[in-house]
């Protein structure tokens, strides 16, 4: 049966990595290549690069970092952050990223998703969807730009439209739980999880090891993605598969 | 050399990656005239089969690759690449493939046989079971994890084609071969050190050739 997977996500701006990494065996905290092949050693299932650049030049030296990585590495990754248009797509993919995550790009121009799916094939589209529980909805508003923006769509109902459309996995982010470290959002993942057949990835609160195990057990997800309880090694990807194989999670 | 078969399905860069950072000599081409100078050919892949299958006739590959495998030269097909080296797939409608080894592609269900509901694609890393452990694709491997991404699954009724499998939902053939026409349904150049040991396989199979031929 198909193991969960844990996904470490690494912010890149310019062309390096940000949000402090500490980690003192490294020659070089803020290379993306060194940074990389260090999770994969720990048995990181899969990476996520988020590119924060603002600027163009920023972007162009993404697409050499995704060049570099994809030389190194021996597990799949994910790039998102500033994918607009289908040459987007283009460059990140042919620079050897084995998928991309569409996000405000995804709301503004929907076509996008079919585009990138009729032409690189579904497995490759990965939509972010960025969602925060809304009193007024009774459930989870899908927001874009990085937080910013509200959109008029309920998550379950933009789940199933980003599905239909050809996405091939979904990265859901509570907006709620994220940076607070006290779990996973369990009743957004589980009810997104409920209404889609493509894998859902969990994002935003993993804080100690046995937030794992319940956004996998209790809410089904498919892969768990965690930035911070890694780069300042709360624990390690090494710690958490561990402890996860002794609770009876299937990892590899 | 390996040449690697560039017909416009998907990612070519990873494969090529993998093949340097093993040391590998490699080149990628289109058409038959180059590809024939390769020691050994990897079909890659990913996307449609009846888009693949349409763009290998249009660049007059289909021919060339069915030759090459009658003639026992090495050949592995990955991903798409390998389901193409079968009989056909059910994608679209029936579409016939390369037709060098016995199975037909088919969607996975969606359902299991006690009516639950499962994913599709089957996406993400899942363990091999050696069929043929002395296989010499598999040499210096133990049964590990390696990474999946498909939608369509081989269903063959030889047995002897099938070197290694997963389990999802059922039976999924992962390494298959006859000869030395061999495929890989997971992607070897985004499986670890199990997968790049594959690939070294291959490159050995294609180079041990090579040293018989120079001896003769």
């Amino acid at each position: 049966m198909v193991t969960k997977r844990i996904i470490p996500c690494l912010d890149v701006k310019e062309g390096r990595v940000v949000k402090g990494v500490q980690f003192v065996d490294l020659r070089d905290a803020g290379d993306p290549v060194e940074l990389a092949s260090f999770y994969d050693n720990q048995g990181a299932d899969e990476l996520v690069f988020l590119d924060i650049s603002a600027s163009h030049e920023g972007r162009k030296t993404m697409v050499e970092v995704v060049n570099e990585v994809a030389g190194t590495l021996a597990i799949p990754f994910t790039v998102g952050g500033g994918i607009n248009t289908l040459e987007d797509m283009k460059r990140i993919l042919r620079a050897g990223a084995d998928k991309v995550s569409l996000n405000t790009a995804a709301v503004t121009s929907p076509e996008l998703i079919t585009e990138g799916a009729d032409y690189f094939g579904s497995q490759c589209i990965v939509v972010a969807i960025d969602a925060k529980y809304d009193d007024s909805l009774g459930s989870w508003r899908v927001y874009t730009h990085g937080g910013r923006t509200e959109t008029d769509w309920e998550v379950t109902e933009w789940a199933k439209e980003v599905t239909s459309r050809g996405a091939g996995e979904i990265l859901l982010t509570s907006m709620d739980q994220d940076g607070a470290k006290n779990g996973y959002d369990l009743p957004l993942i589980k009810r997104v999880n409920e209404v889609v057949t493509v894998p859902v990835i969990a994002s935003g609160g993993a804080g100690e090891k046995s937030h794992f195990v319940e956004v996998f057990e209790e809410a089904g997800a498919d892969a768990a993605l965690a930035a911070s309880i890694f780069h300042y090694k709360e624990t390690s990807v090494e710690e958490v598969k561990s402890y996860l194989r002794e609770q009876g999670v299937n990892v590899r | 050399m390996i040449g690697i078969i560039d017909y416009g399905m998907g990612n070519l860069h990873s494969v090529s990656k993998a093949l340097e950072r093993l040391g590998l000599p490699y080149f990628l081409a289109s058409e038959p005239e180059k590809l024939i100078k390769a020691e050994g050919l990897i079909l890659p892949g990913v996307g449609s089969f009846r888009d693949a299958m349409t763009i290998l006739k249009d660049n007059r590959q289909d021919g060339f690759i069915k030759t090459w495998s009658k003639d026992g030269r090495p050949l592995l097909g990955i991903c798409l690449g390998m389901q193409l080296l079968f009989e056909g797939s059910e994608e679209n409608g029936n579409t016939e493939g390369l037709k060098l080894l016995s199975g037909y592609a088919k969607r996975f269900k969606g359902v299991s046989d006690e009516g639950v509901g499962y994913k599709v694609p089957h996406m993400g890393w899942n363990k091999l079971t050696f069929n043929q452990p002395n296989h010499q694709i598999l040499k210096g491997t133990e049964e590990g994890h390696v990474y999946f991404v498909h939608s369509y699954v081989v269903e063959t009724e030889k047995k002897d084609v099938v070197i290694a499998s997963s389990d999802y939902f059922g039976e999924v053939p992962a390494v298959v071969g006859q000869g030395l026409t061999m495929g890989a349904q997971f992607h070897p150049e985004k499986s670890g050190q199990l997968g790049l040991q594959v690939l070294e396989n291959f490159g050995k199979i294609v180079t041990g050739r090579r040293t018989i031929r120079e001896q003769i």
